[in-house]
């Protein structure tokens, strides 16, 4: 049965790199003795997929990994076995029984939403509001995305869902949602980028953003009209009583 | 949680950031306001191959299980933090805490290879610790040394405020204990030191002096306090079962270099290897109950939740519960979908059986440590591995269904000639040819592929060969010629790879290994012009050495190639690693004479290590056969 498990990471463990995190987990699921599937093989590996990689030096509220499990005796249970073993920074929030036929993690990702707040020392500009009003009427906002290999001009303004103040920690920031789907894959860096060229006369620098992934989230309306959703919204959340196994 | 000690700029724009932040699975935090005393342990290289060190994880779960002790861990910066450090001033600090290094009451280096030499001058240098022991004042840490380079700690002498000679597991305890009576009573650093001194095994080396002979050679070592002892003793664990092990080892987020379960299995060899310094050091052989290695085993698992295991120890083959251990691992290990990484094996119809059960032939090769090519050689060496062995155990394997074997040798050891280094292609051209013979045509699923590689012999103190002079560099690379030339002429030698090192980090080493106290001032010059991290080809800088060498007037010759007298007074020689002097001349003349010493399951050859009663030495005499030294991995 597939299990998604939505965490948070903050502190310190910000600098952990996703394939490290990912070890870290399969490390977790161990020492928590959790009922996981393996692969067959010389080398067994845990079924487990995670949603959206977050960059090292960024904090989240909402990440998510699907695992297979062999038995799930609550999703309490399962929350409070893998807390036991976190190291302080990374918190799990929910477990949830993915129904069949419930595509993987990563595939399900459409947006991610992001807390953007500025280092200290490094204040944005006044008048936030009626700019970023602004900077979204504009037609278009193109962008050059850059891989190692390739280089694209994007309209930036197609992937940016919800862009506006808002406050996180007690403390005023601005609020991103963006495409955070593969074909998508808009980092909020990018949209500061644009933005500090649109108001002119700052220079940006991406180390001056401090990110925290508010959530990620899948569609579950249209392309036209989306219904955005947390990836754990499309789970049930497991009762002690029910005490479900599935040995497939 | 503690705040980092690296500002979120500077850990952006370093790479590997995980190196620097502790906070990892069972790692220790204590309150400081706890404790009596903190200290850190430090492995002067990169944080993964430090964390792979077993030693460390040992006695940092020791000092931890103490009430009364914080110990933390501190690894080498790597260069692009080293430069940012420099240029803002920022000292050293441990992992755990975050603090700086400076304010610890101990920090304790171990040594591992002498080409970590100038990152131990690094480390001082960041934690703003004076470099001489003698420059220090009451308020900086006590700098002590440990691990197999103690045993002639002289060109690093200076460096340290004492060496603790042998195993960590035994004698700390009392030192922390000497160091609180010392806190509580006050009293100078020199005052402590001369405390340190009366404790069996720590060597001070700035209550020694040391004379010299017209020709350069050591006329005499004196103490010059009365606690010191004219000869220091090395600690030895004498119930090796029973000594503390870490069953909660510290799991690292970055994936370091030995990054799964170690189970320690026994320490010492039995096998007198001639140029093997750890077959010397760690006598006698001592094993652990096969019971408690399985419980190890279990509880490691289950503390880390490491996917893979591995044994460790000079000869796993050796150790009498082998098969039994093997296959309790194998059986939770397939329980746990955990893999199990088995180490250099003898090759039997045992090894080779429980390998193809672990796993895939296709991805494994065959690996065989012969060390010389010619039998004469292996005399000479003592390495007790005939062509013979080495054939079988290649024969039983290519009907196994392996294709790939790797040889070892090394170039330059005592009394080699040509020919010796001409049978190592010999010997590849034979496997081989053996392969072709074994395996009809129909059958070869791949082709033989044999990788042959020599690495340069170094003479190491406390082993029959310290009296042999080392190659020079130039030798070293018309050997390395005369032995490519070798396989060249060989019929199959399309099928053979061969592989060789530079010799001038050999070179560097050969001085360090045996070098004496007036070797600090060129390590010192070369960390001056920026060398560290030497052990690192990508920054190993030759020019340095050259440059600090000239300037110094150092002698290469005077340190490697020169022949000692059968009664040199070694500048390690008020060390007693347990073994006498001897002992080791006798096998001096008698690898000469090539002849061959029995091991210690043999017989006994009166070594020294009998003084320990324990281990071998006190087991009943089996008098198994001989067993060559052919290996898997």
């Amino acid at each position: 049965m597939k299990v998604r498990i939505k965490f948070s990471k903050h502190g310190v463990l910000k600098y952990i790199g996703h394939l490290d995190v990912m070890r870290y987990f399969q490390r977790a699921f161990r020492r928590a003795n959790i009922d996981i599937k393996y692969s067959a093989g010389f080398s067994p590996h845990q079924i487990m997929s995670f949603a959206a990689p977050l960059g090292v030096g960024l904090e989240s509220e909402g990440e998510y990994m699907d695992v297979e499990l062999l038995s799930f005796p609550s999703s309490h249970d399962l929350i409070w076995a893998l807390n036991e073993q976190m190291a302080e920074g990374i918190e799990i929030h929910n477990a949830v029984l993915l129904p069949d036929g419930t595509g993987n993690a990563m595939a399900s990702v459409t947006a991610a939403g992001y807390y953007i707040d500025f280092r200290d020392g490094f204040l944005p500009p006044k008048g936030w509001e009626e700019a970023i009003r602004d900077f979204m009427a504009q037609e278009e906002i193109l962008y050059l995305k850059k891989t190692e290999k390739t280089e694209r001009e994007i309209n930036l303004k197609e992937y940016i869902f919800d862009f506006r103040l808002s406050s996180h920690a007690e403390k005023d920031c601005l609020y991103l949602m963006v495409d955070a789907s593969s074909s998508g894959n808009i980092k909020p860096a990018m949209v500061m980028e644009k933005m500090y060229e649109f108001l002119g006369g700052y220079a940006f620098d991406s180390f001056n953003l401090l990110i925290t992934r508010e959530d990620t989230y899948l569609n579950r309306g249209t392309k036209e009209a989306p219904d955005f959703a947390p990836l754990d919204q499309i789970g049930i959340t497991v009762e002690e009583e029910s005490d479900q196994t599935n040995e497939s | 949680m503690q705040d980092l000690f690296l500002s979120d700029e500077i850990l952006m724009q370093i790479s590997k950031p995980e190196r620097y932040i502790g906070h990892e699975i069972n790692s220790v935090v204590k309150r400081p306001e706890s404790v009596d005393i903190r200290m850190a342990m430090c492995f002067p290289d990169v944080y993964e191959i430090g964390m792979s060190h077993l030693g460390i994880q040992i006695l940092y779960d020791m000092f931890n299980s103490y009430e009364d002790v914080w110990c933390e861990r501190v690894y080498s910066p790597w260069p692009d933090l080293d430069a940012v450090m420099r240029r803002e001033h920022i000292p050293l600090f441990s992992l755990e805490s975050q603090e700086p290094v400076k304010y610890l009451d101990f920090l304790a280096i171990t040594l591992q290879y002498e080409m970590c030499y100038t990152n131990i001058l690094q480390i001082l240098d960041l934690a703003e610790i004076p470099l001489r022991a003698v420059d220090r004042s009451d308020n900086d840490p006590i700098i002590v040394g440990g691990g197999p380079c103690s045993y002639n700690p002289e060109p690093i002498a200076e460096f340290f405020d004492f060496f603790y000679i042998g195993e960590g597991e035994t004698s700390y305890r009392e030192i922390l204990d000497l160091y609180k009576e010392h806190k509580a009573n006050g009293g100078s650093r020199i005052d402590f030191l001369k405390k340190v001194a009366t404790v069996p095994g720590m060597y001070v080396p700035q209550f020694y002096d040391v004379t010299y002979h017209e020709d350069g050679t050591i006329k005499a070592y004196t103490p010059n306090v009365p606690e010191a002892p004219a000869m220091v003793p090395k600690c030895i664990v004498k119930n090796f079962d029973e000594v503390t092990y870490p069953t909660k080892p510290v799991v690292p987020y970055i994936r370091a270099t030995q990054d799964r379960v170690v189970l320690e299995i026994q320490r010492g060899c039995i096998r007198g290897c001639r140029f093997c310094q750890a077959g010397q050091l760690y006598r006698p052989v001592r094993e652990k109950n096969v019971e408690t290695l399985k419980k190890y085993a279990k509880e490691m698992l289950e503390n880390t939740g490491y996917e893979e295991i591995t044994l460790s120890s000079l000869s796993s083959s050796d150790y009498s519960d082998l098969p039994e251990l093997v296959n309790y691992l194998i059986d939770i290990c397939n329980e746990k979908h955990v893999n199990i990484s088995l180490p250099s094996l003898r090759i039997d119809s045992f090894s080779l059986d429980v390998m193809s059960k672990v796993q895939d032939i296709k991805k494994s090769s065959l690996t065989f440590a012969p060390e010389a090519g010619s039998q004469r050689m292996r005399n000479v060496i003592n390495k007790g591995l005939t062509k013979e062995d080495i054939l079988r155990g290649a024969k039983m394997a290519f009907e196994g269904g392996w294709t790939r074997v790797k040889l070892y040798f090394m170039l330059g050891l005592p009394t080699e000639t040509e020919e010796d280094m001409l049978a190592i292609g010999e010997l590849a051209n034979e496997i081989a040819g053996l392969f072709f013979d074994t395996i009809p045509k129909e059958q070869r699923r791949e082709k033989i592929q044999i990788v042959v590689s020599t690495s340069f012999f170094v003479p190491k103190p406390f082993t029959p060969f310290q009296w042999a002079p080392m190659i020079t560099e130039q030798e070293c690379i018309d050997r390395a010629h005369v032995t490519l030339s070798g396989i060249h002429s060989q019929l199959n030698q399309k099928r053979i790879k061969y592989n060789w090192h530079e010799p001038d980090v050999s070179v560097l080493e050969g001085i360090f290994a045996r070098g004496d106290r007036r070797v600090a001032k060129t390590i010192l010059k070369a960390y001056e012009k920026g060398a560290i991290f030497d052990a690192w080809t990508e920054y190993f800088d030759r020019s340095k050495w050259e440059e600090a060498i000239r300037e110094t007037g150092l002698d290469i010759a005077f340190y490697t190639s020169r022949k000692r007298a059968d009664d040199e007074i070694f500048p390690w020689d008020h060390l007693n690693c347990g073994v006498s002097k001897e002992f080791l001349l006798r096998e001096w003349h008698r690898a000469q004479e090539e002849t061959v010493s029995p091991n210690c399951r043999q017989s006994c050859n009166g070594c020294g290590a009998m003084q320990y009663q324990c281990g071998v030495c006190v087991e009943p005499h089996t008098g198994e056969a001989v067993h060559d030294g052919s290996k898997m991995e």
